[in-house]
């Protein structure tokens, strides 16, 4: 996987309401379709099983880490506080476990949150600051009211007449396509 | 593994008994079960076995109710807080589930006659009590103010009447809400919900404060209303996701309740057994790093003989375990496997409990006597039997709720 791919040119069609897009989405997976998405303005419930996206790995990096997180700031104290300068405080014992566990518990929900930004960004191929879906006028609105589906050219079954008309069949109006320049 | 493996298939085969039927149409039980009658004679004898143990040793059968009593009252305040966070937020996922959460809360009113007991045992149960305890100890004298028996009537009198008063306002509403629809209805429960949740915090925290911390008048802790909080909302899910499995396997809630609601009470469940353990760590290190005598003896005293054990074995099992056999979403989305955790967590909040109030009865080490099961039984056969009796006597949704469609059709 690289980590940038290339991609020369999209094909784009708006739809009218989230349903049709919801539907579109269906049939796009039906077709074999993989390298699309479609963009809306929120969260639409059942796009995730509709458009047949499996479930992100950023829960078990997120866990690893985190374990990484809470063993690291156990060594961390244990190595301060009893290896390298040992020091009495309120008379309690140099591994002090109960002392310990607010810094524990503060580093394994600091590094979680952090790989789960991060591993967020990395899994998306963020940032990415050139595509050829900027190009489009009409794509703007996709924050505002309207739905697209957009579908790359990496796709292996990407063929710009055949793709654009079967959108037209499943309801997609506007279809444009949009070239990297 | 094997042994496990077996006893699953047991409960499946008690679950997948086909004895409770629901009309598809108007969501009313056609054939309601015979949960409730079981849990009456459960109930009955529990009670009256009970009472032959309070003529043998009425010390060990008051601490064994009122730890019973708690136990039992959790799961009916848990959802009074269930409600009341429904209303609040405007959820719409919990609507299907909203009438089973009402007929748990709806059995408040009649705890007050099952506290009874405790009021008539409070000589027993809290030395505060005792006035020649009192006059020759100072910090008790100080206390005298609040810690008084016309006092303390005088509070569970009033929790219980802004609790009853809680739940009568929500589902005299919900009740009209059945017969016809109008937002305003709606509008209404949210509107006593808000003042109804401060109202709740308050009255759990002193609740609390009187009934377990009290008992050890000596002790004081702020945070310990909120560790009890946490305990009560991790009963009321843990017994929600049973009686909900239940009527899944009784094919009663198929395509009502699915394991959407489930993943999600799972993940609630989850949440909390956190939350305890935050506020149990929280209250821990407070007192271990100031290590006051007049804080710390409340510790050393669990740290006796055969409570030591239980000292160590509480934070690992009801709070290391389930975060492990929680946190996968495959596990909360196991429908047996998420049953088992339930049943499990509930051992636990009983644990928990037994833990708190036990060691002012035996600070010798652990001494469970055959009345700790027999008002669990007693106190739990009552409960369920109520609690039951009410949700089958209507519709096992609100079927006229708005929400109702899209809570049927809730996805994750």
């Amino acid at each position: 996987m690289k980590l940038v791919k290339k991609i020369d040119r999209v094909i784009l069609a708006e739809f009218g309401s989230p349903k049709e897009l919801l539907k579109a989405a269906e049939k796009m997976r039906q077709e074999g379709y993989k390298e699309f998405d479609c963009h809306s303005p929120f969260h639409i419930h059942g796009m995730d099983a509709a458009m047949g996206l499996k479930r992100s790995p950023l829960g078990y990096i997120v866990f690893a880490f985190a374990t990484m997180g809470l063993l690291g700031a156990l060594g961390l104290q244990y190595w301060t506080s009893a290896v390298d300068y040992p020091l009495v405080i309120s008379g309690k014992p140099f591994f002090s476990g109960p002392a310990f566990v607010p810094v524990v518990f503060a580093l394994t929900i600091l590094t979680a949150a952090i790989t789960a930004v991060v591993g967020m960004i990395a899994i998306n191929r963020l940032p990415r600051l050139r595509h050829p879906l900027f190009s489009s006028d009409r794509f703007g609105k996709f924050s505002d009211g309207s739905f697209f589906i957009s579908v790359e050219s990496s796709d292996k079954k990407y063929n710009e007449a055949h793709t654009a008309g079967f959108l037209k069949t499943i309801g997609g109006q506007n279809i444009e396509i949009l070239k990297d320049e | 593994m094997q042994s496990l493996k077996i006893s699953l298939k047991v409960k499946e085969q008690i679950l997948s008994k086909e004895n409770m039927k629901l009309d598809r149409n108007t969501y009313k039980f056609t054939d309601k079960g015979n949960l409730g009658n079981i849990a009456l004679v459960v109930g009955i004898v529990g009670l009256a076995a009970s009472a032959v143990g309070y003529i043998q040793d009425s010390h060990q059968f008051y601490f064994s109710y009122l730890v019973a009593f708690f136990f039992w009252i959790s799961v009916a305040l848990g959802a009074l807080f269930f409600n009341l966070l429904h209303h609040l937020t405007r959820a719409s996922w919990s609507t299907a589930i909203r009438k089973l959460t009402e007929s748990m809360m709806s059995v408040i009113p009649f705890m007050f006659v099952l506290i009874i007991p405790v009021l008539l045992g409070m000589h027993e149960l809290y030395h505060w009590t005792h006035e020649d305890v009192v006059a020759t100890d100072l910090v008790l004298q100080q206390k005298a103010p609040y810690l008084n028996i016309p006092f303390f009537i005088i509070r569970v009198v009033f929790y219980f009447a802004v609790w009853s008063i809680l739940t009568f306002a929500l589902i005299k509403n919900s009740a009209r809400q059945d017969i016809k629809h109008e937002d305003s209805i709606l509008a209404r429960m949210r509107k006593y919900s808000a003042p109804g949740m401060m109202l709740f915090a308050f009255t759990l925290t002193f609740a609390s404060f009187d009934w377990l911390m009290s008992l050890e008048p000596h002790w004081f802790s702020t945070i310990f209303g909120v560790y009890i909080f946490c305990g009560v909302f991790i009963s009321m899910l843990a017994f929600t996701i049973i009686m909900v499995r239940y009527q899944n396997g009784q094919g009663a809630f198929d395509g009502i309740v699915t394991v959407e609601h489930r993943h999600t009470l799972g993940k609630l469940l989850f949440a909390f057994t956190i939350m305890w353990a935050y506020m149990g760590f929280s209250q821990y290190l407070l007192i271990w790093y100031a290590n006051l005598p007049e804080e710390t003896f409340w510790y050393l005293q669990r740290w006796e003989g055969s409570w030591r054990t239980l000292s160590i074995i509480l934070p690992i099992a009801h709070f290391g375990l389930p975060f492990v056999a929680l946190l996968p979403q495959a596990a909360k989305r196991n429908g047996n496997w998420l049953l088992m955790m339930a049943f499990y967590m509930l051992l636990m909040r009983y644990m928990d409990l037994y833990w708190i109030a036990m060691p002012t009865h035996s600070p010798e080490g652990i001494n469970y006597s055959w009345m700790d099961i027999s008002t669990m039984a007693g106190i739990g056969g009552i409960f369920i039997w109520l609690f039951w009796r009410k949700y089958t006597s209507g519709a096992a949704v609100p079927v006229n709720d708005p929400g109702l469609k899209v809570s049927m059709e809730y996805v994750n």
